[in-house]
């Protein structure tokens, strides 16, 4: 009986098989970056919100801690968004016409809430917890960026499991003394301006007992 | 029972196979059940697939080919969830925030909640304003707890929070079946209460359950001299008549007994579930588990508990010495006790056990001043009275026996009250009649016809948190505001007062009690300064502000418990009951939905009950024997009838139930209780008549030829066999302390084929033990588990289908003969095993070794295989078959705890110690610069438990009360000769039996 097929379906094959496992491959890489794109993890994109707030505006231009609105992030799991009520401390008495800040005052007459957009969205599966990483020297930069550059917010990092295992996994290289952890402007650097974070990591790590778990329930439950 | 179905029976073994199976048993077997004692191929087969057969098909009649269409869409969906961005989601700060509260961390709230009308002292976890879960409070009487941050509580306590997201709540007022509102009742009322004035409210009527509360029972009586014709009346069906009747007969005064376990080293319990039924119960049980703690070198002693009990119960099982007798004869035996200690008491029998008797008088005599006598509510008032006989003559009382003043504000008889007012109502001179609770058209007997008597009058108003059947045929069903909405107060079992502090606003347009009392005096005050200017009345002072704050702060008005009263025997004992051969029914509040009122709380109603595990539904219970002799077997329907009533109702067969009895549950059979509760069970308030209320001879029994599926779970998660209970008697155990660890193997170390990877030296290690010697399965670890875990509630359907959720179970084993067999209870949790089969089977790597010890399940990690649930000798995972929990139900939402998941459908989970606690322990302690303390942790079945039987913590710390039990000679695990390892392991049951009693019984 007669050969099927000639001789250079055999080329055909082989080429055939080649490409396939190419096409696979790429497939996969596509599907496994595309949630480390910024734009599907919506990094560095800034969000409409119901009052223009700035961070630049009030943390490099006035000063303030980090703190005074963000009151529960050295105890709980939660920073805390300020109430309106904080808002008004200075806006009963400065800016009090703005037609920018009507729904702040809107919101203090009426007691309605205003609803602010999330910009930090951790998956609902997922458990962080502020106060632990802030009294082990994770400064508020580390993950959040220049907040204090930021006219609107946006995020910084992917906020990916990927992102935080880094770090879980190798804590020396990102932890600061414990006093700057509110400081926007702090770097791993000494007086001659050479990086010294390799060092001072590795002494924090010891000193502060860092010791970050990465089994699983640490942050899923 | 509409839904019966006219199946054919199954032919299941004959009593005398089982006979001839249990006597080939030696005496150390256990057994679980009657099928497994069977050992039928059904059952086999049930064992052997794990889940019953379709238990994972989709079986409501969905074709092929929609289920094909369905899939797809679904697959197609889950596909391109991957690639979909995440939802926008909102922050919505507070305008003004409340002081104290930190966002992200949970405010506990010092409180009550009264079951019964006594008040349960509770702190209740608030998380931004949403009550979340219930706690005991350590320092209340009723549930006491030294040194620890929580106190145990019980099942009704547990499950109130969910009663109070219930979205069958009464909204808002309904007058006459439409929606109405408060104003409109106001004026309503104004108008009634005028036309009161003209005569003296001689047509006014208020009906409320039992009240404790000092401010509502001040108001009533302001209320009465306002109207001075007017009439309070009070209902609720539980029992307690026969308690005030008891003391009355005794002492020719109403008085409370209280009793200190204690000090108590021997008990003797006439049909009383002391441990699980009552005002004081959590307290009792502690108390008793405490005096049966033995620490091997330090406490070597304990305490002897003698039963004799109509119905086997959470106490009968923990019992040294348990006799089954009708309840009939219940009376004559304590009429022979208290004749062989010298009282005059007469008709005395002991039905054929004076070895028995004979041996526990003794054991009596032997310890005066150090035993007592407790006697069941339901049992006569004969009874009672006799008991308060024999503790005075062992000088019991002052020692282990207390006598105070009546803790309720107005000591009444119910069932006298109630008819008092059905007759009045029935005559036609009652023009007004308010209901303040209460279900009086279902939970009276047969022969009190409540319903056409309200008919007859013109005015009826119902304040209720649920239209009931009664509120259904009211003119104004008014909605109640639930005990976290409202402020109000009420004593405990010992009279001390707690102040009862809402933690959320009324959910709904709801009043208090007190507030519609206020509106029928026409003072319109609320019910914050109705209270507070009760107590600033009682006990004002300069202080008065400073002392309201503490007293809301520790949760109780420091003595105001009631002092000792003495009190003298009248020498009445009533005259004898006369047995009589033949069927006798045993009437019962139901062990998990009480007299019908938890009907709608899903928790309670797939709770299993304890001893017969059955849930969802009530049965007529039948020993095994009896069942046998009537030609039933379990699920086949029958015809219960007596003194002229019947109910039919499914058979139940339960070992260790005396011969003749059938013993039915009241609290099922609601109508209008709401989505959960509507048609489920059997009303067998039908068969009840108020002459014969908690027992009634001369039943009568006939087969219908219907069977009905009950959902039992006695068989589900079956581990077969292997020494998972060990027991000994405590004289056995102290001669021959290795006999515990006799009875099982441990693989030693090097048996270890994954070359010890679980046996971390460094950091904590996280392991728990339970002790079966304390453990009397009263189920409030379940709840507690359900509660903090958010653990759904799946259906009858589903748990026929074994797809029962709970993540700690409560097994239950049998040992001996049928008639009377030992009962033992084994709650199991996730055994979190050093060696964990689950582990290395899961293909995704969804469950994983934590450093410190624990089986970590990622709930989002799982795509349901179900393999870790297959090889898992234990049984302890649970797979979430369909999606259970309700996501659309907004007002449940609020009640979850917002610290665990919520998981979906295909999902395997279970338990991890309360995960959730430790990481929130660990972090408070880490960010605080300390270390973690053995007692900083608290898992919720722990905490909750009424015996201290669990204890957790850290196996690597030597000094920690977890490694210190685990050191005990009763410390065994399960299965162990698999090389499991598990870090929760067991303390062996001991019993201290008498050696008088030859056969122990």
């Amino acid at each position: 009986m007669a050969q099927l097929f000639s001789r250079s379906s055999n080329a055909f094959a082989r080429t055939s098989i080649v490409l396939v496992l190419i096409l696979v491959g790429t497939a996969i890489t596509i599907l496994l970056n595309t949630n480390r794109l910024k734009y599907t993890s919506d990094v560095e994109v800034a969000k409409q919100q119901p009052v223009p707030f700035s961070h630049k505006h009030h943390v490099t231009g006035i000063g303030l801690d980090c703190r005074y609105c963000h009151t529960s992030v050295e105890e709980s799991s939660f920073a805390n968004i300020p109430p309106v009520e904080t808002c008004m401390t200075c806006h009963s008495q400065i800016w009090t016409e703005s037609p920018l800040l009507e729904p702040i005052r809107e919101s203090y007459r009426t007691d309605k809430p205003i609803e602010w957009v999330r910009i930090h969205d951790l998956p609902d599966f997922v458990y962080f917890d502020h106060s632990i990483h802030l009294s082990k020297g994770v400064g508020c930069q580390t993950c959040h960026g220049q907040v204090d550059q930021m006219p609107l917010m946006w995020k910084a990092n992917t906020l990916n499991m990927e992102w935080c295992i880094e770090c879980h996994r190798a804590p020396e290289k990102f932890v600061r003394p414990k006093e700057e952890v509110f400081n926007m402007t702090w770097q791993a650097v000494d007086d001659q301006g050479h990086n010294i974070q390799a060092v001072l990591g590795a002494r924090l790590v010891k000193e502060y007992k860092i010791n970050p778990s990465t089994d699983c329930s640490t942050c899923h439950r | 029972m509409s839904s019966m179905t006219r199946t054919a029976h199954k032919d299941g073994l004959e009593l005398a196979v089982i006979q001839e199976r249990l006597s080939g048993k030696d005496g150390q077997d256990y057994w679980r059940s009657l099928n497994e004692l069977a050992d039928t191929e059904e059952f086999q087969e049930y064992v052997h697939r794990e889940f019953p057969e379709g238990a994972s098909e989709l079986s409501d009649g969905l074709g092929r080919r929609k289920f094909i269409q369905l899939m797809g869409a679904s697959l197609a969906f889950a596909g391109l969830t991957a690639c979909t961005r995440q939802p926008k989601e909102l922050i919505v700060p507070y305008v003004r925030a409340p002081e104290l509260m930190v966002p992200g961390k949970p405010l506990y709230f010092a409180s009550a909640i009264s079951q019964g009308g006594f008040a349960r002292g509770v702190l209740v976890e608030s998380h931004m304003g949403r009550p979340t879960k219930i706690e005991g409070n350590p320092s209340h009487p009723s549930n006491p707890r030294e040194g620890a941050k929580f106190g145990p509580t019980d099942i009704f306590t547990q499950a109130t929070i969910l009663d109070l997201y219930d979205p069958d709540r009464t909204q808002v007022p309904i007058w006459n079946a439409k929606p109405s509102t408060w104003t409109r009742f106001r004026g309503s009322l104004a108008t009634e209460m005028a036309k009161l004035d003209l005569d003296q409210g001689a047509g006014l009527r208020l009906l409320t359950e039992t009240v404790t509360s000092p401010t509502l029972a001040a108001q009533i009586q302001d209320l009465l001299k306002k109207y001075p014709k007017a009439m309070w009346h009070q209902y609720e069906p539980n029992g307690r008549d026969n308690v005030r009747a008891g003391a009355q007969m005794a002492f020719g005064e109403v008085v409370e007994t209280q009793y200190d376990f204690g000090k108590a080293k021997r008990v003797l319990s006439l049909d009383s579930d002391f441990t699980a039924v009552g005002s004081a119960s959590v307290r009792y049980a502690g108390q008793f588990a405490e005096g049966r703690r033995i620490e091997d070198g330090q406490k070597n002693e304990m305490n002897r508990l003698y039963v004799v009990e109509s119905v086997p119960s959470n106490t009968g099982a923990v019992a040294d010495h348990r006799l089954p007798l009708k309840g009939s004869q219940i009376d004559g035996v304590a009429r022979a006790i208290a004749q062989a200690l010298g009282i005059n008491a007469g008709g005395g029998n002991t039905y054929g056990h004076d070895v028995w008797v004979n041996a526990l008088v003794k054991d009596l005599k032997a310890h005066q001043g150090e035993s007592l006598v407790i006697v069941g509510d339901h049992q006569s008032p004969s009874v009672h009275a006799l008991a308060h006989a024999i503790n005075h003559t062992l000088g019991n009382v002052g020692k282990t026996v207390k006598h105070t003043a009546a803790v309720e504000a107005s000591p009444v008889d119910h069932q006298a009250s109630l008819n008092g007012l059905v007759s009045d109502m029935s005559a036609g001179t009652v023009s007004l009649l308010v209901m303040v609770g209460g279900n009086p058209v279902y939970n009276t007997p047969s022969d009190i016809d409540f319903k056409n008597a309200l008919k007859k009058v013109p005015t009826t108003i119902h304040l209720g948190q649920a239209l009931n059947e009664t509120s259904q045929l009211c003119n104004w069903h008014l909605p109640e505001s639930h005990a976290l909405e409202a402020w109000s107060d009420a004593r405990a079992f010992d009279g001390t007062v707690s102040i009862v502090q809402p933690l959320i606003e009324p959910l709904y347009s709801a009043q208090s009690a007190h507030e519609v009392l206020a509106m029928m005096l026409g003072d319109g005050r609320q019910g914050y300064a109705i209270v507070k200017e009760y107590w600033q009345a009682q006990r004002g002072g300069a202080t008065f502000d400073n002392d309201w704050q503490t007293w809301l702060h520790d949760g109780l008005i420091p003595n105001t418990a009631l002092a000792a009263k003495s009190v003298r025997l009248k020498g009445n004992y009533g005259s004898p009951v006369s047995s009589l051969d033949g069927l006798e029914v045993a009437f019962r509040l139901d062990p998990t939905i009480g007299d019908g009122r938890y009907a709608n709380n899903g928790w309670l109603q797939e709770l299993p009950k304890p001893n017969t595990r059955l849930t969802w539904d009530n049965a007529a219970l039948l020993s095994p024997a009896t069942a046998e002799k009537l030609g039933v077997k379990d699920d086949d329907v029958i015809d219960v009838a007596v003194n002229g009533h019947s109910v039919a109702l499914p058979v139940w067969r339960m070992p260790g139930l005396p011969a003749d009895t059938v013993t039915v549950h009241l609290g099922y059979g609601r109508t209008v209780a709401g989505r959960v509760g509507n048609g489920v069970g059997v009303n067998a308030y039908a068969l009840q008549t108020s002459n014969a209320l908690w027992q009634a001879q001369e039943a009568s029994v006939s087969k219908t030829g219907q069977t009905y599926k009950l959902a039992c779970t006695q068989d589900h998660w079956y581990m077969e066999g292997r020494g998972l209970v060990r027991t000994g008697t405590l004289e056995d155990y102290t001669h021959h302390p290795h006999m515990i660890h006799e009875m099982g193997h441990v693989p030693g170390e090097d048996a270890n084929f994954f070359n010890g990877i679980h046996t971390s030296e460094e950091g904590h290690a996280w392991g728990m033990t339970i002790d079966l010697n304390a453990c009397n399965g009263c189920n409030a670890c379940t709840v507690a588990c359900q509660s903090e875990n958010n653990i759904p509630v799946v259906g009858k359907e589903q748990v026929l289908n074994g797809r029962e959720m709970h993540w700690i179970r409560i097994d239950r084993y049998f040992k001996g003969s049928l008639e009377n067999p030992e009962l033992y209870n084994q709650p199991v949790p996730c055994m979190q095993c050093e060696n964990a089969p689950c582990e290395v089977v899961c293909p995704v790597g969804a469950t994983t070794h934590s450093a410190e010890g624990l089986n970590d399940m990622a709930y989002n990690r799982c795509v349901g295989t179900r393999y870790c649930s297959n090889n898992c000798p234990y049984k302890v995972r649970r797979f979430n078959f369909l999606h259970y929990s309700d996501d659309h139900t907004e007002s449940l939402k609020l009640g979850r705890n917002p610290n665990v998941t919520v998981r979906g459908r295909g999902v395997m989970e279970k338990c991890t110690y309360c995960t959730q606690r430790i990481s929130a322990a660990r972090i408070t302690a880490k960010v605080g610069g300390q270390e973690l303390k053995d007692g900083d942790i608290t898992t919720a079945c722990q905490g909750v438990c009424p015996t201290n039987a669990i204890t957790f913590g850290d196996i690597n710390d030597p000094n920690s009360n977890v490694s210190k039990l685990k050191k005990q000679n009763r410390n065994y695990g399960l299965i162990t000769e698999l090389n499991t390892r598990p870090r929760t392991t067991y303390l062996a049951r001991l019993t201290n039996p008498n050696s008088e009693i030859a056969q122990h019984g």
